[in-house]
């Protein structure tokens, strides 16, 4: 369980371009929960992911992740239990490596070092395996250079390097996004699989409404550093794009007439 | 160029080729050039010129290494405790470097280590075909080939693995519970153990120690990469590593022919450096020339 409570992020603090990227936000994901984020640019949303991931430092307010406060933990022990996959389908693998080590590296993610091979000869039958289930065919180039792969094969990949080790947490920052509608369908496919399969607690962010509310279980909207509305069962079923729609422009107004007010 | 000559280009060559397999760590590993590595050379020859004169010279190498894996692990630490561009830290070590390397040659700037007792004795004089004394040559290779299977070895190791995609993708390695910082300074550890080994070979092998010899050695050791990845351009770390010292050894050959032309040896490290600028600037001509081309049969 994910137990957000009162966090606010504030970037470049005492200066004209103080901004309050989440303001007070609190939130609690049940294990297994599949969790939509939505909001318009600069909502706050990669803010809260980076918040949880750990590269960025929260002002104030917790994290809990089972009960345990990793409010101030370091990022790559964070990352043990967390798994994150961005826009940029080349941020997750390295280039130059095979997909094999590069499977072998996110296996080892959070045991201890050990010696002898990153590529044990018994992981390549599990490895091949794993990468079958993506039915993209990359279990017969396991040898081959990750940077000769494209864009959506890379991004399938490090989904699968980031779920190898079933992750507490997975955190997907509009993972599709940079991709062709075809095959951002196909990776969001993929996701919603894995995601079920493993019963992982999810956040993901997306700015397509319709794979908002048609994948997992929950959706939430956020706007200027807030949660304004969190989505779930029937009222969420009966959500149409237009009513998402009508939340962001209702929260627009209220905006302005803030500005205006001062 | 006469057999012998050759032949000691040779063994030059390897000897430097093990200073590039050090740099390769850093300059194509961790993608980050390393200037420690003209201090550390002269750091192995100078620990490994202190111990022989006490006729200690094989615990002189060892200790050699350890002193030159110290200076990188310091480096190291500039470039990411202190958030130092590598390039600055490097520079700072090996300035540093240059005032204890002269110390631990109890500041004298050179020392003459004739006569006393040598890494290379073992082999000395025991092959000999045609005159010439193999003994040092095969000794070359052995260590080449030790550090090569090594460094192959190691790369493929789990903790390899990760060093390699600091290099490679150090934001991905961060977000998959690695200590990128840690795998920079273990990288900038063992290119400059290795290069003071090359140091400690130098000078045991040319049996003297200068205090200066260590300025453009990052340039050579690149030189020696360039060279060989130009050469013998493959895919894979096995065949990276191998390249590598070819290149140090065709680069070492070219060089001993431009002696025998009548270049003179105080405009080496020129050479050097106009070598690693042509090597860089001829396969970016191609595409210049393919873009120049094109543009002129448009008008
Ligand atoms: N490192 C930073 N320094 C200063 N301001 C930042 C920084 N990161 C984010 N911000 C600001 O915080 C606010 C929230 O940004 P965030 O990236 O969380 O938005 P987002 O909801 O992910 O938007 P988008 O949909 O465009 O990705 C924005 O106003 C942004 O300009
Ligand atoms: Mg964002």
């Amino acid at each position: 369980m994910l137990e957000i409570k009162n966090v606010s992020v504030i970037f470049n603090k005492d200066t004209i371009n103080e901004r309050r990227a989440l303001d007070n936000v609190s939130l609690v994901l049940n294990d297994g929960d599949f969790v939509s984020v939505i909001g318009s640019n600069g909502a706050g949303k990669s803010t809260l992911l980076n918040a949880i991931a750990g590269n960025v430092t929260v002002d104030s307010g917790k994290i809990y992740n089972n009960g345990y406060d990793m409010t101030y933990e370091k990022e790559h022990k964070r990352s043990k239990y967390i798994g994150r996959l961005f826009q940029d389908p080349l941020k997750g693998t390295a280039p130059s490596m095979t997909i094999e080590e590069n499977l072998g590296l996110a296996y080892s993610r959070g045991k201890k070092m050990r010696m002898g091979f990153g590529v044990r000869k018994s992981d390549r039958p599990f490895f091949k395996k794993e990468c079958e289930k993506l039915g993209l065919g990359l279990e017969h180039r396991l040898k081959a250079p990750v940077g000769l792969l494209s864009g959506g094969q890379r991004q399938a990949l490090t989904l699968l390097m980031a779920t190898i080790e079933t992750p507490e947490l997975l955190l997907l920052d509009e993972h599709t996004a940079a991709l062709d509608p075809k095959t951002s369908k196909q990776i969001m496919e993929i996701t919603d699989k894995i995601v079920k399969e493993n019963n992982i607690t999810t956040l993901m962010i997306t700015h397509n409404i319709k794979n908002a509310l048609r994948y997992g279980n929950k959706t939430l909207v956020m706007s200027n550093g807030k949660i304004i509305k969190i989505l779930e069962g029937e009222s969420r079923k009966n959500m149409s794009i237009q009513d998402i729609l009508d939340l962001y422009s209702q929260n627009a107004d209220s905006l302005s007439d803030s500005a205006i007010l001062g | 160029m006469n057999f012998t000559t050759v032949m000691g280009g040779i063994e030059l060559g390897c000897i430097f080729a093990i200073l590039s397999l050090g740099l390769y760590i850093a300059f194509r590993i961790l993608n980050l050039p390393d200037l420690t590595v003209d201090g550390s050379f002269v750091t192995g020859l100078a620990i490994s010129s202190a111990f022989t004169l006490l006729g200690q010279p094989f615990l002189g190498l060892i200790f050699a290494i350890i002193g030159g894996a110290l200076t990188g692990v310091f480096t190291g630490l500039l470039h990411t405790k202190l958030n130092m561009h590598a390039i600055l830290a490097g520079i700072l070590t090996m300035t540093g470097l240059y005032s204890i390397n002269l110390h631990i040659m109890e500041d004298k700037p050179s020392l003459y280590l004739g006569g006393l007792p040598n890494i290379f004795d073992g082999l000395r004089n025991k092959v000999i075909i045609n005159g010439y004394d193999y003994g040092m040559l095969i000794q070359l290779l052995i260590i080449n080939t030790i550090i090569i299977l090594a460094l192959y070895l190691f790369l493929k190791t789990q903790i390899g693995m990760s060093l390699r995609a600091t290099g490679d993708n150090e934001e991905m390695v961060r977000s998959s519970s690695v200590n990128t910082d840690l795998m920079k300074i273990m990288g900038f550890g063992i290119c400059n153990g290795i290069v003071a080994l090359s140091g400690c070979i130098y000078g045991q092998y040319t049996q003297t120690a200068t205090v200066g010899v260590g300025t453009g050695m990052l340039v050579l050791g690149l030189a020696n990469i360039i060279v060989g990845e130009t050469l013998f351009k493959t895919r894979g770390i096995f065949n990276h590593l191998i390249c590598i010292f070819l290149g140090a050894i065709v680069y070492r050959l070219i060089l001993t022919y431009a002696f025998q032309l009548g270049l003179p040896t105080s405009d080496i490290k020129l050479f050097s450096a106009a070598v690693v600028i042509l090597a860089i600037f001829i396969p970016s001509i191609k595409p210049r020339y393919e873009k120049w081309r094109k543009k002129n049969a448009r008008d």
